[in-house]
């Protein structure tokens, strides 16, 4: 269903291979926090060397079910296992996991130094072995020049890098982040995103990062899950989810994006045509086996998909509809248009800008056409 | 309306010196002014007179020397055993009292810490409570519950644990008991204050990095109360150093608290400055680990704030 970007290797990422054996299983998982459910039946399967985020809106059960990998939280229901073991009843000081929490929780009554080497010491390790990691692991985070630091001396941005060091220094084969970046000012952010990448395409652990914050998860992740709820909503690589949303709330999660409501006024076995009465408007998609003349459904179009042109577009498999300028606005590289329906609808499209805006060719309140493929058109059915 | 906001900036920069200035002036009026007067009396000879003791200065047309001073009295306190003796006992008992409230007070203000927070302030409310009786009356109380045919006593007879009455009371076990009862609020308190805050993230975190419960108290929550742990323990210690009602209702003849040393010399005795020596070295004492307090206080804010 989606074709591999060119940057990604040949061979089949590891949950597409039905011989791969998942690293993290998480089988039928619920919380009840006296009778509120915070996660509801949660399955879910994590591989080896993944970057996998949890990503939702707050309050939605994300550190929950992250408190339940690490081992603070018992699940009411379901098992927790990791490399085939089950760690349900393990306690988190046994857990082949770290976890990088949303407060950092550096402690602050030791040095930048003593905090990284406080979990190789629990450990019992070597004192001349404790030193040359912790100096490797301050030297991957770059903060070797605050080593003999107090935490209060320490900005944000350092405090996160001592708590990736704290965590990542025991080796883990799993770390969890709450939030990691989420105390960080936005441009710190988006390096910081960068370097967490970096770091864990370095060590080859694997991350499961929680965040709300949906850019960073398309930026970061190798696949997402969307929770809501408690519950799983969807689970994919960023270009499915953004592409192929299941339901509104995905959809709308993920940045913008036109919605569309209608029945289906005819199917045949691989398209369909749907009668939208808010535009006016018969909407080509794809159909499966389920579509049923009648069938009420939701057509979801991002604005990048939608193609806008002074003259009538034609194709077999368009759906064409007619408006004018309502709203337009440059932002570097690409266009916002607000197009407005005859019905009154407002719909967003964005174009790369291919011309310089000197010699822009579209107006306000000019009348245009609006044109999407059929492969464009995103059906929901709830 | 000019003159009215120029009469307003005025009040403003006075209200603003005397918000400065009270807390000096508390002191001064209530610490160090009947401090100096102490002082003073302790370098003075005791007379038959009113009051009774010699003045420093003396301008009157009879005195021979118009300045006295004298330091006859600390030379006394160093060379009668009696003092000193009072001395260590005040300090024992206050030093054993301390380490007692802290064992019994810690768990308590850990517990509270970390219970819910209705259940919190219930448990709060309650360590207050006895607050609302008088101290004396309290003391007393544990008069009638530790005598000769107090409660514990005739419990104890009627359950035919023991046939002759335990002499509790005038012991020093009943001053320890008076003592840690009367100030466990103080360990309590400042413990409970300094637990609450603590982020249990922190705890967590540990675990997360393989240390087991004992492991974490060990070496999280214990170093990060000390402020609690050293404000409670000070909290105790320095009223217990100079306690006198709880020797003097509780204890044996042999209790020697150096509160009830210094009561027998000023009002027994009427030597006031010789009383005001025993005071005057009793506060050198105090203002010892008032200043290690200090001292540690200054530290803790380098990694607080
Ligand atoms: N220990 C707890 N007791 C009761 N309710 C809890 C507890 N922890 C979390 N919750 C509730 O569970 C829900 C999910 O919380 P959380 O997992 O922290 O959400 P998120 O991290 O997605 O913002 C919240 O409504 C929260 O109030
Ligand atoms: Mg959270």
């Amino acid at each position: 269903m989606v074709e591999e970007t060119s940057d990604q290797s040949t061979e089949k990422p590891a949950w597409q291979d039905p011989a791969a054996k998942p690293f993290i299983q998480i089988e039928n998982v619920s919380k009840d926090f006296n009778g509120f459910i915070a996660v509801n039946k949660v399955s879910l399967d994590i591989y080896q060397g993944e970057l996998f985020s949890i990503l939702g809106a707050s309050g939605c059960g994300k550190t929950t079910l992250l408190r339940i990998l690490a081992g603070f939280e018992r699940p009411t229901t379901g098992r927790i296992l990791i490399d085939g073991m089950d760690m349900t009843n393990i306690p988190p000081y046994e857990r082949p996991i770290n976890m990088m929490f949303q407060s950092y929780a550096v402690f602050p009554h030791m040095t930048v130094e003593k905090n990284v080497a406080y979990g190789l010491k629990k450990e019992g390790i070597a004192k001349e072995q404790i030193q040359t990691r912790v100096a490797e692991m301050l030297e991957l985070v770059q903060m070797t020049e605050f080593a003999k630091r107090k935490p209060h001396q320490l900005s944000g941005g350092q405090l996160q890098r001592v708590a990736l060091a704290r965590a990542l220094v025991k080796k883990p084969k799993v770390l969890l982040l709450d939030e990691p970046l989420a105390a960080l000012d936005k441009k710190l952010r988006e390096h910081t995103q960068f370097e967490l990448m970096n770091i864990q395409d370095q060590i080859g652990v694997t991350f499961v990062v929680v965040t709300h914050d949906q850019d960073e998860a398309m930026i970061l992740s190798s696949r997402i899950v969307v929770m809501h709820k408690g519950e799983l909503i969807q689970c994919g690589t960023p270009k499915e989810i953004y592409e192929y949303p299941i339901n509104r709330y995905v959809a709308d999660f993920f940045g913008t994006i036109n919605l569309f409501e209608g029945n289906v006024s005819r199917v045949d076995d691989k398209t369909m045509e749907v009668e939208c009465k808010e535009i006016s408007t018969t909407v080509k998609a794809l159909s499966s086996d389920t579509t049923r003349v009648n069938d009420q459904l939701t057509i979801a179009v991002r604005p990048e998909k939608i193609s806008i042109s002074k003259e009538a577009p034609e194709g077999e498999d368009l759906s064409i509809l007619k408006g004018i300028v309502w709203d337009l606005g440059y932002y570097g590289k690409l266009s916002i248009y607000k197009v407005r329906t005859e019905t009154g609808k407002v719909i967003q499209v964005s174009a790369q800008n291919r011309i310089r805006s000197a010699e822009r060719v579209l107006e306000w309140d000019e009348e245009v056409y609006l044109s999407w493929d059929i492969q464009s058109s995103v059906v929901l059915t709830e | 309306m000019n003159s009215n906001l120029h009469q307003q900036r005025i009040m403003d920069i006075l209200w603003r010196r005397f918000v400065i200035v009270a807390p000096y002036l508390w002191l001064f009026i209530f610490f160090l002014a009947p401090f100096a007067i102490i002082f003073k009396i302790s370098f003075a000879d005791p007379i038959v007179a009113q009051p009774p003791f010699t003045p420093l200065f003396n301008f009157s047309v009879q005195a021979d020397k118009w300045f006295y001073f004298t330091l006859d009295n600390y030379r006394f306190l160093l060379e009668d055993n009696l003092y000193w003796i009072s001395y260590l006992k005040s300090f024992k008992i206050a030093f054993i009292s301390t380490c007692l409230c802290l064992l019994i007070g810690y768990p308590m203000a850990y517990a509270i810490a970390r219970a819910s927070p209705v259940w919190r302030n219930v448990l709060l409310f309650l360590i207050i409570l006895p607050f609302w009786t008088s101290f004396l009356l309290r003391v007393y109380a544990w008069m009638g519950i530790l005598s000769t045919h107090g409660v514990i006593n005739n419990l104890l007879i009627s359950i035919g644990f023991i046939d002759q009455p335990l002499k509790l009371l005038y012991t020093d076990f009943a001053v320890y008991v008076g003592i840690v009862y009367s100030y466990l609020p103080f360990m309590i308190l400042p413990l409970f204050a300094n637990l609450v805050k603590l982020d249990f993230d922190l705890n967590e975190a540990a675990a997360d990095l393989g240390a087991t419960p004992l492991v974490i108290f060990r070496d999280i929550t214990l170093p990060l109360s000390m402020p609690g742990i050293i404000a409670g323990s000070l909290l105790v210690f320095i009223p217990a150093l100079g306690e006198f009602v709880i020797p003097a209702l509780l204890g044996g003849l042999d209790t020697l608290m150096i509160g009830r040393t210094l009561y027998d010399e000023f009002f027994s005795n009427r030597d006031w400055p010789l009383s005001s020596a025993v005071a005057t070295v009793l506060l050198l004492i105090l203002v010892l680990p008032m200043m290690i307090f200090q001292h540690h206080q200054i530290n803790e804010t380098d990694y607080q704030e």
